[in-house]
C-alpha cells in the first residue's frame, strides 16, 4: 500500500501521465481530464498520430460513449460499405463480397482515416477536456518511489523528469516501458507481424469505378493466399483519392527466406485480380509498423504498482482473419484504464489492487471477451494449412465447378472437393479438425 | 499475361515518399563485430527500410536514418546485443503525413 503522502497533489507534477497520444492514450486522457485531473499526455512524435500507421480501417463505435455523433467530425476518408475477402492463388482469385447500403450513414460501421489525421483529431478532444499534450517528447523510462511503485516517468528534455501517481503506458507495440517494469515475459518475434503499406494516389472517380462505389462509400478487401512462402495476409483499402495496398507478414517466416516485404507486395500487386484495381496508382508514402498479433496467449500483466498498460502496448489488437481490429480495443481499453485509474484516485488506492476496476472492466467487455473467444483465431488463420494448402484447395474446387469440360459431363461437387483435397494434399482428419477450430473460433 | 504491366517502385523513391526528420545521433546501434559471425541475418531481408546491407567483407552496413521505427529488426535478430534498439529523440525519426 502507498501512504496517502504519495499520492498528495501538490508533491505531484500531474495525477496522471499517460505516454502515447495514440487512440488509447487519447481516450484515458479524455477520460481523465473529464474527470477533472491533471493530465499529461507525452507524445514523442512532432504530433499525435505521426508515428502511426495500421491497414486503414477504424471501427470506432465505442467513441459513442465519449464523443456523441463522432461520425459528424471524425477524420474519415470513406465509410466501409463493401467488405470482400478474397483467397487466392498465383493465378486464382475466389471472393466472398458483402455490401450494406446502411454502413454508409450514420450511425455508420467502419471506415478509412488516415492515422495521423485520426489520432490528432483524437488527442484534441484530450486537450479541449484539458489535458496537456506535450509533443515531441521521448519518455525514456520509469520513476519509482521507495515503495517500489511507479511514480513518473523521465524524459528526454533537460530536467524533464515528471511526477505522477499513476502512470498509464499507451506507448505502443514495442512498449519500452512495459518491458522496463518487467510487464512482459521474452517477446517472442513469433507473436507479431510485419504491416507494410503502400498510399496510392488514383483519381477519386477512378476509385469509385474500380472499386464499384459513390461518394463517401468505400471499400475493405482481405486477402488471403497473397503472401507467397511467408505467412500473413494482404489488404486493400480505399481512401477519398487514395487507395491502401499492402500485407501483414509474419515475423519468423519474413526472416526465414529470401523475398522482401516491398517485394512481396509487387508480387500481390502484380496478380491479374489485383492489378487491374491499382496500375497506374502513384506512390504517396510508404510504411511499415508491428502489430501484435497473437492474441489473448500473449497478453502481458496489464497492471502494476501505479501503472496500467493500454492499447498495442497491451498486445490488445484483435487479428482474426475475417475481423481485423485495433484501434477501437485501444479506444476502449484506454478509455477503460482512465476510469479506473478515477476511481483509484479517488480510493487513494493506486496498488494494484487499487487499479483492479481496470482489468474488471476489460473482462466484462468486448476488450478480453472477443480475444477470449477468439483466443485460438490467430494462430488458426496464419496457421500452414490455412496460409498454403487451403486457398489452392478452394480456388481449385471452384475452377472446376464453373469449368464446362464438354463433352465431359459435370462431376458432383462433392467428388471434386474429395478429389482436389487429395491432389493438394490435404489429410482428411486435418480439414476436419481445422473445421472443428474454425466454429470454436468464430461460431 | 498480366505479370509485367509496369515497373515496380525504386526502392529509394520508396524510401523517399516517407518523410524522416534525421538527429544527428543514431537511435539504433549494430555491433558489426556480432554480425560478422551471424550466417543467418535475418534483419538483411526483414527490415521494410532496407537498412542492413551485406558488405564484401562479410560485414554488415546500417544506417539509421531512413527508419519506420518498427522494430522488427531486433525482433528477428538472434544474436544476443547485436543491435541496440531505442526511440529517437523527441520530435525526430519518422513522421507520416497528415491530409
Amino acid at each position: 500500500m502507498r501512504d496517502a503522502g504519495a499520492l498528495d497533489p501538490a508533491t505531484l507534477d500531474a495525477d496522471v501521465i499517460v505516454v502515447g497520444a495514440g487512440p488509447a492514450g487519447s481516450c484515458a486522457a479524455i477520460v481523465l481530464a473529464r474527470a477533472g485531473k491533471r493530465v499529461v499526455l507525452i507524445e514523442r512524435g512532432p504530433f499525435p498520430g505521426s508515428k502511426n500507421m495500421y491497414g486503414g480501417v477504424v471501427y470506432p463505435r465505442i467513441l459513442d460513449q465519449l464523443i456523441p455523433n463522432w461520425w459528424l467530425e471524425a477524420p474519415v476518408q470513406r465509410w466501409v460499405t463493401r467488405r470482400s475477402t478474397m483467397i487466392m492463388t498465383d493465378d486464382k482469385a475466389l471472393t466472398v463480397d458483402f455490401r450494406c447500403e446502411a454502413w454508409g450513414k450514420p450511425p455508420h460501421n467502419g471506415a478509412t482515416a488516415f492515422r495521423p489525421d485520426f489520432d490528432a483529431w483524437l488527442a484534441d478532444k484530450a486537450v479541449v477536456a484539458g489535458a496537456r499534450l506535450i509533443c515531441s517528447t521521448t519518455v525514456t523510462g520509469l520513476l519509482h518511489n521507495e515503495a517500489g511503485a511507479v511514480s513518473g516517468v523521465t524524459t528526454d528534455r533537460p530536467d524533464g523528469d515528471l511526477t505522477a501517481a499513476v502512470v498509464i503506458a499507451c506507448d505502443g507495440v514495442n512498449s519500452f516501458l512495459a518491458k522496463q517494469e518487467g510487464l512482459y515475459g521474452e517477446f517472442d518475434a513469433a507473436n507479431y507481424t510485419l504491416g507494410v503499406k503502400e498510399t496510392l494516389a488514383l483519381p477519386k472517380e477512378t476509385i469509385d469505378e474500380r472499386f464499384g462505389v459513390r461518394g463517401t462509400d468505400g471499400v475493405d478487401i482481405e486477402i488471403v493466399g497473397c503472401t507467397g512462402g511467408v505467412n500473413g495476409g494482404g489488404f486493400i483499402y480505399t481512401n477519398l483519392d487514395t487507395i491502401a495496398v499492402g500485407l501483414v507478414l509474419k515475423l519468423p517466416k519474413l526472416a526465414a527466406q529470401k523475398q522482401r516485404p516491398e517485394e512481396l507486395i509487387a508480387t500481390m500487386k502484380r496478380h491479374p485480380a489485383i492489378a487491374p484495381l491499382v496500375e497506374g496508382a502513384e506512390l504517396k508514402e510508404y510504411s511499415a509498423h508491428l502489430i501484435p498479433e497473437a492474441g489473448i496467449s500473449m497478453l502481458p500483466t496489464l497492471s502494476g504498482n501505479g501503472m496500467l498498460l493500454a492499447g498495442d502496448a497491451a498486445a490488445l489488437c484483435l487479428a482474426a482473419g475475417i475481423w481485423l481490429e485495433g484501434v477501437n480495443f485501444a479506444m476502449a481499453s484506454g478509455m477503460y484504464a482512465g476510469e479506473a485509474v478515477v476511481e483509484a484516485l479517488r480510493a487513494q488506492d493506486v496498488t494494484v489492487s487499487g487499479l483492479a476496476g481496470y482489468q474488471r472492466r476489460l473482462e466484462a467487455t468486448f476488450v478480453l471477451k472477443d480475444h477470449r473467444k477468439l483466443k485460438r483465431a490467430p494462430e488458426l488463420v496464419l496457421s500452414d494449412r490455412v496460409q498454403h494448402l487451403y486457398p489452392e484447395f478452394v480456388t481449385s474446387v471452384a475452377e472446376r465447378m464453373f469449368r464446362v469440360d464438354n463433352p465431359a459431363p459435370k462431376p458432383g461437387v462433392r467428388r471434386i472437393i474429395a478429389q482436389e483435397r487429395k491432389r493438394v494434399g490435404i489429410r482428411r482428419r486435418d480439414l476436419a479438425a481445422d473445421g472443428v477450430a474454425g466454429l470454436r473460433s468464430f461460431g | 499475361m498480366g505479370r509485367e504491366v509496369w515497373p515496380d517502385i525504386a526502392f529509394q523513391d520508396r524510401i523517399d515518399s516517407a518523410t524522416f526528420r534525421v538527429h544527428h545521433q543514431a537511435h539504433i546501434v549494430v555491433d558489426s563485430a556480432i554480425c560478422g559471425d551471424c550466417s543467418t541475418r535475418e534483419c538483411i531481408v526483414a527490415c521494410p527500410a532496407n537498412l542492413f546491407v551485406p558488405t564484401s567483407d562479410g560485414g554488415i552496413l546500417f544506417n539509421y536514418e531512413q527508419c519506420f521505427e518498427c522494430g522488427t529488426c531486433y525482433m528477428v535478430c538472434n544474436r544476443e546485443g547485436a543491435i541496440s534498439w531505442d526511440y529517437p529523440e523527441g520530435g525526430f525519426g519518422v513522421v507520416y503525413k497528415r491530409t
